[in-house]
């Protein structure tokens, strides 16, 4: 079984990040959609920090013997999905960065051509 | 006596020609209805004038639009809905139009509706119309998981606005300049209907349904598929959720 300590400090940095997601989203630092996967990560951990059982036995399905472990590994794969996420994000982002940067050059020359005077 | 007569009259025309008005059609690879859209509007009213928000469309849509004779902005790359419609008010606010009308670019608005969807707005009753589909039960059909959404959405909306509406998804809607200027600021970028209607009344203006009948879409299928329809839920009810929380102070008064 999770000892209890591990349960409560699990838990209580759940919470803790499930509130600072909230504060960046309604102050507008964090847009929804890429506050979802984060929001997702911290309520799973809080379930499993809450639901000790749930916890073993889910630490038991893939024999990891130490449950608090499986805790750490699942939060470890969250931070995986999330990172693999941004960098979709991120490629999407360059590629616009680039059509971004065509556009006004094409427009610029555009602009020049069009006023002589 | 005839002078009065037509002042009350259902439509009134001579007021919404008193009017700078412009239609937003947002477009996303619609090069075959954009066309006859621009057309109806035109037919229905030619004092229209109509920009064409071309999404990052990778067939002819902004050709076929400017042929037709619609100002167009294309958009480099495909922002969303909401992204399109925003630019549309920001021409609008810009060039400084007193009315806008949204209709979509696919042809499921019925352009001569939108004498019934000013109206409130010649009035003075609102500040934002929207065209509802349920009124009338006409012409529509949608996957099951959507038309789910759509009555929760306008059950949990009707709440958050204590005022009924129906229909949070249409996006057949008419601002006077207050809307303008409110949604040329602050729009929502992904599935923006509902939250719209919420950041309206959070902005203190008022928003009107009327009923109308829509088409069936001619081509293309809608941008919200069975399987997006729950990311779509969990985001907009996010969304609204944390909008509550929100403090909201879009300067709407014209400097």
């Amino acid at each position: 079984m999770t000892p209890f300590r591990v349960s409560i400090a699990a838990g209580a940095a759940a919470i803790i990040l499930l509130l600072v997601i909230f504060e960046l989203i309604r102050s507008r630092r964090l847009q929804e959609r890429y506050a979802l996967l984060w929001l997702l990560t911290g309520i799973v951990i809080l379930i499993l920090s809450a639901w000790r059982g749930a916890l073993s036995r889910l630490a038991d399905l893939v024999g990891i013997a130490y449950p608090p472990s499986a805790l750490f590994v699942l939060a470890s794969l969250f931070v995986l999905v999330v990172l693999l996420h941004y960098s979709t994000v991120i490629s999407k982002l360059s590629d616009q960065n680039r059509i971004l940067a065509q556009r006004l050059a094409l427009l610029e020359h555009e602009l020049k051509n069009k006023d002589p005077d | 006596m005839a002078e009065a007569a037509q002042r009350v009259a259902p439509a009134p025309e001579p007021e919404l020609a008193r009017r700078r008005r412009l239609a937003i059609v947002p477009a996303f690879n619609e090069e075959n209805t954009i066309e006859r859209v621009i057309e109806e509007i035109r037919t229905f009213d030619p004092g229209f004038e109509i920009v064409v928000v071309d999404d990052g469309s990778i067939d002819r849509t902004a050709f076929v639009a400017e042929r037709a004779g619609a100002h167009v902005l294309r958009l480099p790359f495909n922002l969303g809905i909401g992204g399109a419609v925003q630019a549309g008010y920001q021409f609008a606010r810009d060039y400084g139009f007193d009315l806008a009308v949204q209709v979509d670019g696919d042809g499921q608005h019925d352009a001569r509706e939108i004498a019934a969807l000013v109206e409130p707005i010649l009035d003075g009753r609102a500040d934002m119309v929207v065209g509802t589909r349920f009124a009338t039960g006409g012409g529509y059909r949608g996957t099951r998981v959507r038309r789910v959404g759509i009555h929760l959405f306008a059950a949990l909306v009707s709440l958050l606005v204590r005022q009924r509406v129906t229909d949070t998804t249409s996006g057949f809607r008419a601002v006077n300049r207050k809307g303008i200027r409110l949604f040329a600021i602050e729009y929502p970028p992904d599935y923006p209907e509902v939250e719209a209607t919420v950041v309206l009344s959070r902005h203190h203006l008022r928003m009107v349904e009327v009923p109308v009948v829509m088409r069936i879409r001619e081509t293309g299928s809608s941008s919200i598929t069975a399987l997006r329809s729950v990311y779509y839920m969990v985001k907009v009810l996010l969304a609204l959720f944390i909008g509550l929380f929100r403090r909201y102070s879009t300067e709407l008064e014209e400097p």
